[in-house]
Protein backbone atom coordinates (compact mmCIF):
# COMPACT_ATOMS: atom_id res chain seq x y z
CA UNK A 1 0.00 0.00 0.00
CA UNK A 2 1.00 3.43 -0.83
CA UNK A 3 1.38 6.57 2.36
CA UNK A 4 2.86 9.73 2.18
CA UNK A 5 4.14 10.82 6.01
CA UNK A 6 5.75 13.86 6.73
CA UNK A 7 8.40 14.18 9.80
CA UNK A 8 8.19 14.31 12.81
CA UNK A 9 7.92 10.70 13.21
CA UNK A 10 4.96 10.31 15.68
CA UNK A 11 4.27 6.90 16.92
CA UNK A 12 0.71 7.36 15.45
CA UNK A 13 2.46 7.65 12.80
CA UNK A 14 4.66 4.13 12.74
CA UNK A 15 1.07 2.52 14.72
CA UNK A 16 -0.32 2.92 10.86
CA UNK A 17 2.92 1.31 8.92
CA UNK A 18 3.05 -1.80 8.39
CA UNK A 19 5.53 -4.53 6.83
CA UNK A 20 5.38 -4.17 2.86
CA UNK A 21 4.19 -0.23 2.99
CA UNK A 22 5.65 1.77 0.35
CA UNK A 23 5.93 5.22 1.92
CA UNK A 24 7.04 8.46 0.52
CA UNK A 25 8.87 10.93 3.32
CA UNK A 26 8.34 14.28 3.23
CA UNK A 27 10.28 16.85 5.38
CA UNK A 28 13.54 16.66 7.76
CA UNK A 29 15.35 13.72 7.80
CA UNK A 30 19.22 12.81 9.33
CA UNK A 31 22.04 11.17 7.72
CA UNK A 32 24.53 9.41 9.81
CA UNK A 33 26.73 6.03 9.35
CA UNK A 34 29.16 3.87 11.19
CA UNK A 35 31.38 6.72 12.54
CA UNK A 36 29.17 9.28 13.23
CA UNK A 37 27.38 6.53 15.58
CA UNK A 38 30.41 5.59 16.98
CA UNK A 39 30.67 9.25 17.84
CA UNK A 40 27.26 9.41 18.98
CA UNK A 41 28.07 6.72 21.49
CA UNK A 42 30.99 8.02 22.72
CA UNK A 43 29.11 11.48 23.98
CA UNK A 44 26.54 9.43 25.06
CA UNK A 45 28.89 7.39 27.37
CA UNK A 46 30.33 10.40 28.48
CA UNK A 47 27.06 11.83 29.82
CA UNK A 48 27.29 14.53 27.34
CA UNK A 49 24.75 16.06 25.11
CA UNK A 50 23.97 14.63 21.79
CA UNK A 51 24.51 17.18 18.77
CA UNK A 52 20.91 16.26 17.03
CA UNK A 53 17.23 16.04 18.54
CA UNK A 54 16.67 12.14 18.74
CA UNK A 55 12.47 12.83 19.61
CA UNK A 56 10.44 11.36 16.36
CA UNK A 57 13.53 11.66 14.22
CA UNK A 58 14.50 9.47 10.91
CA UNK A 59 18.08 8.16 10.76
CA UNK A 60 18.76 7.71 7.24
CA UNK A 61 22.39 5.10 7.23
CA UNK A 62 23.89 7.37 4.27
CA UNK A 63 27.51 8.85 3.53
CA UNK A 64 26.69 10.89 0.16
CA UNK A 65 28.87 11.69 -2.62
CA UNK A 66 30.32 14.97 -3.23
CA UNK A 67 27.28 17.50 -4.36
CA UNK A 68 28.52 19.12 -7.66
CA UNK A 69 27.55 22.84 -8.41
CA UNK A 70 24.05 24.15 -8.42
CA UNK A 71 23.41 20.85 -6.58
CA UNK A 72 22.76 19.99 -2.92
CA UNK A 73 23.86 16.64 -2.77
CA UNK A 74 25.56 13.94 -4.73
CA UNK A 75 24.78 10.58 -5.12
CA UNK A 76 22.56 9.55 -1.58
CA UNK A 77 21.82 5.64 -1.60
CA UNK A 78 21.21 3.88 1.69
CA UNK A 79 24.43 1.65 3.51
CA UNK A 80 23.81 -1.43 5.04
CA UNK A 81 22.30 -1.28 8.42
CA UNK A 82 23.22 -4.12 10.51
CA UNK A 83 26.64 -2.45 10.90
CA UNK A 84 24.39 0.06 12.78
CA UNK A 85 22.75 -2.77 14.77
CA UNK A 86 25.24 -1.95 17.98
CA UNK A 87 24.29 1.40 18.11
CA UNK A 88 21.08 1.39 17.76
CA UNK A 89 18.71 0.65 20.77
CA UNK A 90 20.65 3.33 22.43
CA UNK A 91 19.01 5.66 20.00
CA UNK A 92 16.13 3.98 19.68
CA UNK A 93 15.56 4.68 23.56
CA UNK A 94 16.17 8.06 23.13
CA UNK A 95 13.05 8.72 21.07
CA UNK A 96 14.92 7.92 17.03
CA UNK A 97 11.46 6.43 15.73
CA UNK A 98 12.62 5.26 12.08
CA UNK A 99 15.87 4.14 10.40
CA UNK A 100 16.12 3.90 6.79
CA UNK A 101 18.99 1.68 5.62
CA UNK A 102 19.30 -1.81 3.25
CA UNK A 103 19.72 -4.81 4.61
CA UNK A 104 19.26 -7.65 7.86
CA UNK A 105 18.76 -6.08 11.37
CA UNK A 106 19.54 -8.14 14.57
CA UNK A 107 17.26 -9.61 17.01
CA UNK A 108 18.47 -6.49 19.88
CA UNK A 109 17.17 -4.17 17.38
CA UNK A 110 14.43 -5.68 16.50
CA UNK A 111 13.60 -5.51 19.90
CA UNK A 112 14.19 -2.18 20.60
CA UNK A 113 12.04 -1.38 17.91
CA UNK A 114 8.62 -2.78 19.36
CA UNK A 115 9.57 -1.52 22.62
CA UNK A 116 10.08 2.12 21.36
CA UNK A 117 7.30 1.93 18.63
CA UNK A 118 9.55 2.77 15.69
CA UNK A 119 10.00 1.09 12.06
CA UNK A 120 13.07 0.30 9.64
CA UNK A 121 12.48 1.37 5.89
CA UNK A 122 14.69 0.08 3.37
CA UNK A 123 15.60 2.55 0.59
CA UNK A 124 16.90 0.71 -2.97
CA UNK A 125 20.61 -0.19 -2.61
CA UNK A 126 22.37 1.46 -5.67
CA UNK A 127 20.31 3.44 -6.64
CA UNK A 128 22.07 6.68 -5.12
CA UNK A 129 21.77 8.88 -7.97
CA UNK A 130 17.56 8.15 -8.47
CA UNK A 131 17.40 8.90 -4.64
CA UNK A 132 19.23 11.78 -4.76
CA UNK A 133 17.06 13.65 -6.58
CA UNK A 134 14.36 13.60 -3.63
CA UNK A 135 16.51 15.51 -1.38
CA UNK A 136 16.23 18.93 -2.08
CA UNK A 137 18.60 20.86 0.85
CA UNK A 138 21.56 19.44 2.66
CA UNK A 139 23.65 21.29 5.22
CA UNK A 140 26.56 18.98 7.82
CA UNK A 141 25.23 19.62 11.24
CA UNK A 142 28.00 17.95 13.18
CA UNK A 143 31.32 15.96 12.57
CA UNK A 144 32.11 17.58 9.58
CA UNK A 145 36.24 16.44 10.28
CA UNK A 146 34.63 12.74 9.14
CA UNK A 147 33.65 13.80 5.70
CA UNK A 148 31.25 12.13 3.97
CA UNK A 149 30.64 10.50 7.49
CA UNK A 150 28.81 13.96 8.92
CA UNK A 151 25.91 13.83 10.16
CA UNK A 152 23.53 16.09 7.92
CA UNK A 153 20.39 17.64 7.82
CA UNK A 154 17.99 16.83 4.88
CA UNK A 155 15.31 18.14 3.50
CA UNK A 156 13.53 15.75 1.36
CA UNK A 157 10.20 15.63 -0.71
CA UNK A 158 8.51 12.48 -1.12
CA UNK A 159 11.45 10.22 -0.49
CA UNK A 160 10.86 6.37 -1.45
CA UNK A 161 11.34 4.05 1.05
CA UNK A 162 9.30 0.57 2.27
CA UNK A 163 8.72 -0.90 5.30
CA UNK A 164 11.04 -4.11 5.69
CA UNK A 165 10.80 -4.46 9.47
CA UNK A 166 7.42 -2.69 10.94
CA UNK A 167 6.36 -1.43 14.79
CA UNK A 168 4.81 -5.34 15.60
CA UNK A 169 8.06 -6.53 14.01
CA UNK A 170 6.49 -7.96 11.42
CA UNK A 171 9.65 -8.70 8.26
CA UNK A 172 9.36 -8.84 4.77
CA UNK A 173 12.50 -10.02 4.22
CA UNK A 174 11.54 -13.18 5.95
CA UNK A 175 8.04 -13.76 4.03
CA UNK A 176 9.17 -12.02 0.44
CA UNK A 177 12.19 -14.62 0.05
CA UNK A 178 9.77 -17.67 0.89
CA UNK A 179 7.49 -17.18 -1.65
CA UNK A 180 9.80 -17.07 -4.31
CA UNK A 181 12.37 -19.78 -2.68
CA UNK A 182 12.40 -23.08 -4.53
CA UNK B 1 63.10 -3.70 -27.71
CA UNK B 2 61.89 -1.66 -24.29
CA UNK B 3 58.94 0.41 -24.77
CA UNK B 4 59.26 3.84 -22.36
CA UNK B 5 55.99 5.32 -20.90
CA UNK B 6 55.83 8.06 -18.87
CA UNK B 7 54.23 7.93 -15.58
CA UNK B 8 51.89 10.58 -16.31
CA UNK B 9 50.05 8.84 -18.75
CA UNK B 10 49.20 6.52 -15.99
CA UNK B 11 47.86 9.23 -13.69
CA UNK B 12 45.84 10.67 -16.28
CA UNK B 13 44.44 7.24 -17.36
CA UNK B 14 43.84 6.12 -14.38
CA UNK B 15 42.31 9.84 -12.99
CA UNK B 16 39.33 9.52 -16.50
CA UNK B 17 39.10 5.56 -15.69
CA UNK B 18 38.16 6.52 -12.04
CA UNK B 19 35.23 8.80 -13.80
CA UNK B 20 33.95 6.83 -16.15
CA UNK B 21 33.49 3.56 -14.30
CA UNK B 22 31.65 5.48 -11.10
CA UNK B 23 29.11 6.99 -14.31
CA UNK B 24 28.64 4.57 -16.78
CA UNK B 25 27.74 0.71 -16.34
CA UNK B 26 29.64 -1.20 -18.78
CA UNK B 27 27.71 -2.66 -21.64
CA UNK B 28 27.30 -6.32 -20.72
CA UNK B 29 25.87 -4.85 -16.89
CA UNK B 30 23.46 -2.93 -18.75
CA UNK B 31 22.32 -5.68 -21.07
CA UNK B 32 22.34 -8.69 -17.81
CA UNK B 33 19.85 -5.59 -15.59
CA UNK B 34 17.19 -5.68 -18.71
CA UNK B 35 17.27 -9.02 -19.15
CA UNK B 36 16.50 -9.66 -15.54
CA UNK B 37 13.51 -7.24 -15.30
CA UNK B 38 11.84 -8.87 -18.63
CA UNK B 39 12.11 -12.52 -16.67
CA UNK B 40 11.67 -11.35 -13.16
CA UNK B 41 8.48 -12.81 -11.52
CA UNK B 42 7.80 -10.40 -9.04
CA UNK B 43 6.11 -7.44 -9.27
CA UNK B 44 8.03 -5.29 -6.60
CA UNK B 45 11.45 -7.20 -8.28
CA UNK B 46 10.46 -5.66 -11.40
CA UNK B 47 9.46 -2.42 -10.30
CA UNK B 48 12.90 -2.19 -8.52
CA UNK B 49 15.23 -3.34 -11.35
CA UNK B 50 13.38 -0.36 -13.38
CA UNK B 51 14.13 1.74 -10.85
CA UNK B 52 17.72 0.74 -11.45
CA UNK B 53 17.89 1.76 -14.77
CA UNK B 54 16.75 4.92 -14.37
CA UNK B 55 19.35 5.44 -12.02
CA UNK B 56 21.81 4.21 -14.80
CA UNK B 57 20.00 7.02 -16.71
CA UNK B 58 20.65 9.61 -14.07
CA UNK B 59 23.85 8.67 -13.15
CA UNK B 60 25.28 8.80 -17.06
CA UNK B 61 23.54 12.04 -18.50
CA UNK B 62 24.20 13.93 -14.92
CA UNK B 63 27.44 12.69 -14.52
CA UNK B 64 26.37 11.59 -10.56
CA UNK B 65 27.61 8.22 -9.16
CA UNK B 66 25.77 5.41 -9.75
CA UNK B 67 25.87 4.72 -6.16
CA UNK B 68 27.50 6.96 -3.19
CA UNK B 69 29.60 3.93 -2.45
CA UNK B 70 32.27 4.64 -5.25
CA UNK B 71 34.42 2.08 -3.89
CA UNK B 72 37.75 1.55 -2.85
CA UNK B 73 40.23 1.99 -6.32
CA UNK B 74 40.85 -2.02 -7.30
CA UNK B 75 43.61 -1.95 -9.82
CA UNK B 76 45.12 -4.53 -11.85
CA UNK B 77 48.25 -3.37 -14.25
CA UNK B 78 49.43 -6.13 -16.37
CA UNK B 79 52.66 -4.75 -17.55
CA UNK B 80 54.33 -6.30 -20.36
CA UNK B 81 57.96 -7.29 -19.70
CA UNK B 82 59.84 -5.11 -22.25
CA UNK B 83 58.29 -1.75 -20.28
CA UNK B 84 59.96 0.32 -18.80
CA UNK B 85 58.41 3.21 -16.82
CA UNK B 86 60.02 6.66 -16.38
CA UNK B 87 59.07 10.29 -15.15
CA UNK B 88 58.56 9.46 -11.22
CA UNK B 89 57.23 6.34 -9.15
CA UNK B 90 54.63 4.10 -11.05
CA UNK B 91 52.86 3.38 -7.86
CA UNK B 92 52.90 7.21 -6.63
CA UNK B 93 51.82 7.60 -10.15
CA UNK B 94 48.67 5.26 -9.94
CA UNK B 95 47.57 6.72 -6.07
CA UNK B 96 48.18 10.06 -7.51
CA UNK B 97 45.28 9.13 -10.83
CA UNK B 98 43.06 7.76 -8.14
CA UNK B 99 43.08 11.15 -5.93
CA UNK B 100 42.73 13.24 -9.33
CA UNK B 101 39.67 11.17 -10.40
CA UNK B 102 38.14 10.80 -7.45
CA UNK B 103 38.61 14.78 -6.28
CA UNK B 104 37.50 16.17 -10.14
CA UNK B 105 35.05 13.62 -10.66
CA UNK B 106 33.23 14.14 -7.15
CA UNK B 107 33.40 11.09 -6.07
CA UNK B 108 32.71 9.76 -2.60
CA UNK B 109 36.35 9.39 -0.57
CA UNK B 110 35.54 6.44 1.19
CA UNK B 111 39.07 5.18 2.20
CA UNK B 112 40.66 5.41 5.88
CA UNK B 113 44.43 5.30 6.67
CA UNK B 114 44.28 2.60 9.37
CA UNK B 115 42.16 -0.45 10.10
CA UNK B 116 41.71 0.49 14.10
CA UNK B 117 42.49 4.12 14.02
CA UNK B 118 40.17 4.68 10.74
CA UNK B 119 41.15 8.56 9.55
CA UNK B 120 39.68 9.33 6.11
CA UNK B 121 42.25 10.15 4.11
CA UNK B 122 40.12 12.31 2.52
CA UNK B 123 41.26 11.19 -1.29
CA UNK B 124 40.23 7.59 -1.38
CA UNK B 125 44.10 6.48 -1.66
CA UNK B 126 45.84 4.25 -1.12
CA UNK B 127 44.68 1.98 -4.13
CA UNK B 128 44.79 -2.00 -3.99
CA UNK B 129 47.01 -2.73 -7.16
CA UNK B 130 47.63 -5.74 -8.20
CA UNK B 131 50.58 -5.89 -10.67
CA UNK B 132 51.48 -8.52 -13.03
CA UNK B 133 54.41 -8.86 -15.27
CA UNK B 134 53.42 -10.47 -18.60
CA UNK B 135 55.30 -10.92 -22.23
CA UNK B 136 54.87 -8.19 -24.41
CA UNK B 137 55.39 -3.91 -24.17
CA UNK B 138 51.88 -3.26 -23.38
CA UNK B 139 50.18 -2.29 -20.32
CA UNK B 140 46.46 -3.20 -19.11
CA UNK B 141 44.98 -1.74 -16.99
CA UNK B 142 41.37 -2.53 -15.30
CA UNK B 143 40.00 -0.49 -12.91
CA UNK B 144 37.16 -1.64 -10.75
CA UNK B 145 35.93 0.30 -7.81
CA UNK B 146 34.29 -1.72 -4.93
CA UNK B 147 31.79 -0.95 -3.05
CA UNK B 148 31.97 -2.61 0.80
CA UNK B 149 27.81 -3.02 1.32
CA UNK B 150 28.80 -6.75 -0.86
CA UNK B 151 32.45 -6.63 -0.30
CA UNK B 152 31.38 -7.70 3.17
CA UNK B 153 29.44 -10.52 2.44
CA UNK B 154 32.19 -12.39 0.80
CA UNK B 155 33.49 -15.18 1.66
CA UNK B 156 36.66 -17.53 1.89
CA UNK B 157 36.83 -20.93 2.53
CA UNK B 158 39.85 -23.73 2.67
CA UNK B 159 37.87 -26.41 1.57
CA UNK B 160 39.24 -30.46 2.12
CA UNK B 161 39.72 -32.41 -1.80
CA UNK B 162 37.31 -34.76 -0.21
CA UNK B 163 35.00 -32.15 -0.47
CA UNK B 164 35.00 -31.91 -4.32
CA UNK B 165 32.94 -30.23 -6.95
CA UNK B 166 29.50 -30.50 -4.32
CA UNK B 167 31.31 -28.93 -1.34
CA UNK B 168 32.41 -25.96 -3.69
CA UNK B 169 28.73 -25.70 -4.92
CA UNK B 170 27.43 -25.73 -0.88
CA UNK B 171 29.62 -22.78 -0.49
CA UNK B 172 29.14 -20.72 -3.32
CA UNK B 173 25.26 -21.12 -2.75
CA UNK B 174 25.33 -20.41 1.00
CA UNK B 175 27.75 -17.25 0.52
CA UNK B 176 24.82 -15.69 -1.79
CA UNK B 177 22.29 -16.87 0.36
CA UNK B 178 23.81 -15.25 3.69
CA UNK B 179 24.53 -12.34 1.75
CA UNK B 180 20.93 -11.66 1.11
CA UNK B 181 19.44 -7.90 1.12
CA UNK B 182 23.00 -6.46 2.37
CA UNK B 183 24.67 -7.06 -0.77
CA UNK B 184 21.80 -4.70 -2.93
CA UNK B 185 21.26 -7.51 -5.22
CA UNK B 186 20.80 -8.56 -8.21
CA UNK B 187 24.59 -9.73 -7.76
CA UNK B 188 27.21 -10.47 -9.64
CA UNK B 189 29.58 -13.74 -7.94
CA UNK B 190 32.96 -13.86 -8.57
CA UNK B 191 34.44 -17.18 -7.28
CA UNK B 192 38.31 -18.48 -7.38
CA UNK B 193 38.64 -22.17 -6.90
CA UNK B 194 42.32 -23.33 -6.39
CA UNK B 195 45.58 -21.52 -5.64
CA UNK B 196 46.41 -21.04 -2.30
CA UNK B 197 44.61 -18.90 0.71
CA UNK B 198 45.37 -15.21 -1.74
CA UNK B 199 45.49 -16.66 -4.99
CA UNK B 200 41.47 -17.77 -4.64
CA UNK B 201 40.64 -14.36 -3.18
CA UNK B 202 42.58 -12.45 -6.00
CA UNK B 203 40.92 -14.67 -8.76
CA UNK B 204 37.61 -14.39 -7.23
CA UNK B 205 37.87 -10.35 -7.48
CA UNK B 206 39.68 -10.77 -11.26
CA UNK B 207 36.31 -13.17 -12.14
CA UNK B 208 33.95 -9.94 -11.21
CA UNK B 209 35.96 -8.29 -14.09
CA UNK B 210 34.72 -10.43 -16.31
CA UNK B 211 32.27 -9.72 -18.54
CA UNK B 212 29.04 -10.97 -17.51
CA UNK B 213 27.67 -12.61 -20.65
CA UNK B 214 31.49 -14.81 -21.17
CA UNK B 215 31.73 -18.22 -19.55
CA UNK B 216 34.77 -20.12 -19.05
CA UNK B 217 36.55 -21.93 -21.46
CA UNK B 218 36.99 -24.80 -19.21
CA UNK B 219 33.48 -27.01 -20.22
CA UNK B 220 33.23 -28.51 -16.43
CA UNK B 221 33.64 -24.86 -15.22
CA UNK B 222 31.48 -23.31 -17.87
CA UNK B 223 28.30 -25.81 -16.82
CA UNK B 224 29.62 -24.98 -13.03
CA UNK B 225 28.89 -21.38 -13.95
CA UNK B 226 25.69 -21.95 -15.61
CA UNK B 227 24.53 -24.33 -12.74
CA UNK B 228 25.11 -22.16 -9.84
CA UNK B 229 23.10 -19.04 -12.04
CA UNK B 230 20.67 -21.27 -12.04
CA UNK B 231 20.77 -22.21 -8.29
CA UNK B 232 21.41 -18.98 -6.81
CA UNK B 233 18.63 -17.61 -8.81
CA UNK B 234 15.96 -19.86 -6.84
CA UNK B 235 16.87 -18.69 -3.56
CA UNK B 236 14.20 -15.89 -3.63
CA UNK B 237 15.73 -13.18 -2.35
CA UNK B 238 15.14 -11.12 -5.60
CA UNK B 239 15.87 -7.44 -6.06
CA UNK B 240 16.87 -5.43 -3.38
CA UNK B 241 16.51 -8.89 -1.06
CA UNK B 242 12.27 -8.12 -1.35
CA UNK B 243 11.67 -11.42 -3.42
CA UNK B 244 11.57 -12.11 -6.60
CA UNK B 245 13.99 -14.16 -8.69
CA UNK B 246 16.47 -12.28 -9.78
CA UNK B 247 18.84 -12.73 -7.43
CA UNK B 248 22.07 -12.92 -9.21
CA UNK B 249 23.32 -11.31 -13.05
CA UNK B 250 26.08 -13.79 -13.29
CA UNK B 251 28.49 -16.67 -11.24
CA UNK B 252 32.22 -15.99 -13.20
CA UNK B 253 34.17 -18.51 -11.78
CA UNK B 254 38.77 -18.64 -12.00
CA UNK B 255 40.53 -21.66 -11.26
CA UNK B 256 44.34 -22.64 -10.74
CA UNK B 257 46.30 -25.58 -9.50
CA UNK B 258 46.31 -25.88 -6.05
CA UNK B 259 48.02 -28.09 -3.38
CA UNK B 260 47.47 -32.34 -3.26
CA UNK B 261 46.29 -31.24 0.68
CA UNK B 262 43.71 -28.51 -0.47
CA UNK B 263 40.49 -26.91 -2.62
CA UNK B 264 40.63 -23.14 -1.53
CA UNK B 265 37.15 -21.44 -2.56
CA UNK B 266 36.80 -17.51 -2.56
CA UNK B 267 33.52 -15.91 -3.55
CA UNK B 268 33.40 -12.19 -4.11
CA UNK B 269 29.91 -10.65 -3.82
CA UNK B 270 29.75 -7.81 -6.17
CA UNK B 271 26.16 -5.67 -6.17
CA UNK B 272 24.12 -4.48 -9.55
CA UNK B 273 26.81 -1.49 -9.64
CA UNK B 274 29.69 -3.92 -10.78
CA UNK B 275 31.95 -1.43 -12.21
CA UNK B 276 34.95 -2.33 -14.37
CA UNK B 277 36.70 -0.61 -17.24
CA UNK B 278 39.80 -1.54 -19.32
CA UNK B 279 42.29 0.43 -20.52
CA UNK B 280 45.74 -0.69 -22.78
CA UNK B 281 48.44 1.36 -22.74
Amino acid sequence: MDKYITTPITEEITADLKSGDFVYITGTIYSARDAAHKRMAETLERNEKLPIDLKDSVIYYMGPSPAREGRPIGSAGPTTASRMDKYAPTLLDLGEKAMIGKGKRSKEVIDSMIKNHAVYFAAIGGAGALLSKCIINSEVVCYDDLGTEAIRKLEVINFPVIVVIDSKGNNLYDSSAEEYRR
Amino acid sequence: MIRTIDVCTVTETIKEMCMEANYYLSEDMKLALQESAGTEKSEIGKKILNQLEENLKIAGEEKIPICQDTGMAVIFMEIGQDTHFEGGDLEEAVNEGVRKGYDLGYLRKSVVNDPILRENTKDNTPAVIHYSIVSGSQVKITFAPKGFGSENMSRIYMLKPSDGIEGVKNVIIKTVDEAGPNACPPMVVGVGIGGDFEKAAIMAKQALTRDVNKHSDIPYVCDLEKEMFEEANRLGIGPGGLGGTSTVLAVNINTYPTHIAGLPVAVNICCHVNRHVVKIL
